[in-house]
């Protein structure tokens, strides 16, 4: 999994509440396309008009945030369905930071899952940096993962696995495959205990 | 100590503490479906990893599977494409699949309690989010994605952050008219969509503990529509007898077992939650959504809010009117929300001898191979043909227009499903979600009506 350490790109400011994943990626999206194409269909439902146009007043259409690396959004992100294709997707756009004021939990997971930083703060914290990052002439925003801040002056919480897992770019399959021989002591006790669980 | 259900279950699966709030987990139980499962086959295969316990998984066809009647596979060749990539994967792996036609297929989360696969106790797991479906039996059940869901294939656990717990009381009796699907929506009306984040929910009170199985997983299915990471309900005689002598479930001494360990698992008396919520169910009107997020909902009786215009401009409504009297296009009575028996008869209850209005086109799909045979046996799908309803074949359908089962642009549908967001039944389309009684109401009026008025 790629790393992520500090990153300094232009932040795109997406206020809408409860984008859910449905909206991120429709679900005829999601029957086996390369994850390397799914960006351009991000949003889709949002980036056109009804005659098929390009919506020039959406903020992923808009020449600046056409590629964003960095996305401060409304809140509850990334609400509703599982479906991973929606972190896929951001990605696929660019997307390496998304910051809202609270997330759907398994896209929050699924984040993580594919090297994304998701970043929940405060409400007024969001508004603020929506604020910045809304400005004609915004600077470049600086997520830096190590020392949990945005721009020197926000600071972020982490979970602290979350954090090692992305700042040395781990993949959690290959470090719970080494805990094998704890899942093979678990497994067998609990036969015994549970003995109906594996018949 | 005293403990609640959640953190008891919680404890029992813990193979090892990975600090700060995050646990491996046991996975005792794990679903698939044509969707996210294949992919998750695909890509094990490609990163050179087998299954570990395909025993401890269960596959079922349901999104992409086409529920025109009499239908044998997918809608398209990309849909047939994935059911032949799962069913073949899931024989290589010896995952026990439940094909098409076959007694035991259907929606992961109805066919999961409905063959005894899903029990109390167990943590259950399914790469789709209404897998707290399964809390409903007193399993500790969430959904996760492709990530997590290849994890459990390798490993057969998963690393998660501990939530916190959240008690939701129902108290008092539901009128006439109102069911779980009504409890439900208002407490998300109440506590909003995000409301849950961060919580294990445990639903209890007179309401829940009144409620069938099958109600009891219609409350718990829409607990991800309030962003809990759970829903559960402590196990009792109604949990037991419904499980018995079903396809997996344990038998003779390993019932008795397994039953003596249920019953120590319900909340201690004086368990303490980090959050409580009681909602008062005897003044509750039958529900129904107006806007784009289960949390805008409102009693059937009220009148359309103001707070969201976009909103209201997507749906087509005007502020300060009445919902009911709305009128209606399609009807979708199905999901994992509401397609299982006791659902099917309230809404066959309503449509019997009568005729859905005609400009409404009106779909029923039961949510397993087994309900429908169940369902006809009794009669039901005559019922709703006289109507003019179509009856179909079990699968996911409408409720995630992933198969070409969509509700058309700008058209207004009643939908028993779980989901009103903006697209989600198909682009442009307007979705309302209440109860099997009043989608087959509005079918019947062609319009949104009061249940209670028939």
């Amino acid at each position: 999994m790629e790393k992520f350490s500090t990153l300094t790109a232009i932040a795109a400011p997406f206020p809408k509440k409860n984008v859910d994943t449905d909206l991120i990626i429709r679900i005829e999206r999601c029957t086996g396309m390369p994850k390397e194409e799914l960006g351009k269909y991000a949003f889709e439902m949002a980036r056109t008009l009804p005659n098929g146009d390009e919506d020039p007043a959406f903020v992923f259409n808009q020449p600046r945030y056409r590629s964003p690396q960095i996305i401060v959004c409304g809140e509850f992100f990334g609400t509703g369905s599982s479906r991973e294709v929606a972190v896929w997707a951001l990605a696929s756009m660019g997307v390496r930071c998304v910051i809202a004021p609270s997330f759907g939990q398994i896209f929050f997971n699924n984040c993580f899952q594919n090297g994304l930083l998701a970043i929940t703060l405060p409400a007024p914290k969001v508004e603020e940096l929506m604020r910045q990052a809304s400005q004609p002439d915004a600077k470049p925003f600086t997520v830096d993962l190590a020392n949990q801040r945005i721009n020197d002056s926000v600071h972020f919480e982490v979970a602290p696995r979350n954090k090692k897992m992305l700042l040395e770019g781990l993949d959690e399959i290959g470090l719970t495959l080494a805990m094998e021989p704890k899942i093979a002591a678990f497994q067998n006790a609990d036969r015994k205990q549970r003995p109906w669980i594996y018949s | 100590m005293s403990a609640t259900m959640f953190d008891r279950i919680w404890d029992q699966h813990v193979v090892d503490d990975l600090g700060n709030g995050v646990f491996l987990l046991h996975v005792d139980r794990h679903l698939m479906h044509d969707l996210s499962g294949q992919r998750g086959q695909l890509e094990l295969k490609k990163r050179g990893l087998r299954m570990r316990n395909p025993g401890l998984t269960l596959g079922s066809m349901d999104h992409v599977v086409s529920t025109v009647p009499g239908a044998k596979g997918g809608n398209a060749p990309w849909a047939d494409k994935l059911i032949n990539v799962f069913r073949t994967e899931s024989r290589e792996a010896g995952v026990r699949l439940y094909d098409i036609g076959e007694d035991g297929q259907g929606i992961v989360h109805v066919i999961g309690p409905e063959t005894g696969f899903t029990l109390p106790g167990a943590t259950l797991l399914c790469g789709d989010s209404h897998t707290c479906t399964h809390g409903a039996l007193g399993a500790l059940a969430w959904g996760i994605g492709t990530s997590e869901l290849i994890h459990i294939l390798a490993t057969q656990t998963i690393v998660q952050q501990r939530p916190k717990t959240m008690r939701a009381t129902f108290k008092g009796k539901p009128a006439r008219g109102v069911t779980a699907k009504d409890l439900i929506l208002a407490l998300i009306g109440k506590i909003g969509t995000a409301g849950g984040v961060g919580y294990a929910v445990e639903y209890a009170g007179e309401a829940i503990r009144g409620l069938e199985m099958e109600g009891r997983m219609t409350v718990c299915n829409l607990s991800i529509e309030m962003g809990a990471k759970t829903g559960m309900v402590a196990p009792d005689q109604k949990t037991y007898d419904y499980l018995k002598g079903r396809r997996h479930a344990p038998k003779d001494a390993l019932w008795d077992q397994a039953l003596a360990h249920w019953k120590t698992l319900p909340s201690d008396a004086d368990a303490t939650f980090d959050k409580e919520h009681t909602l008062d169910c005897s003044s509750l009107a039958p529900q129904i959504t107006w806007g784009t997020s289960p949390e805008d909902v409102i009693g059937v009786d009220g009148r359309i809010p103001g707070n969201k215009p976009e909103a209201l401009a997507y749906m087509g409504l005007t502020e300060g009117n009445p919902i009911a009297g709305t009128k209606v296009d399609r009807v979708f009575i199905g999901s994992c929300t509401n397609s299982r028996l006791p659902d099917l008869r309230a809404a066959a209850e309503i449509v019997r001898g009568r005729k859905a209005a005609k400009h409404v086109k009106a779909w029923v799909v039961p949510g397993s191979w087994r309900i429908k045979q169940d369902a006809e046996a009794e009669g039901l799908h005559q019922v709703f043909l006289d109507a003019g309803f179509e009856w179909r074949e079990a699968g996911c359908s409408m409720c995630v227009g992933v198969n070409g089962e969509v509700v058309e642009p700008q058209a207004r549908c009643v939908s028993t499903s779980n989901r009103n967001f903006v697209g989600r039944q198909g682009p442009g389309a307007r979705t309302h979600l209440a109860s099997p009684a009043m989608a087959a109401a509005a079918a019947l009026a062609g319009e949104i009506v009061d249940v209670r008025s028939f």
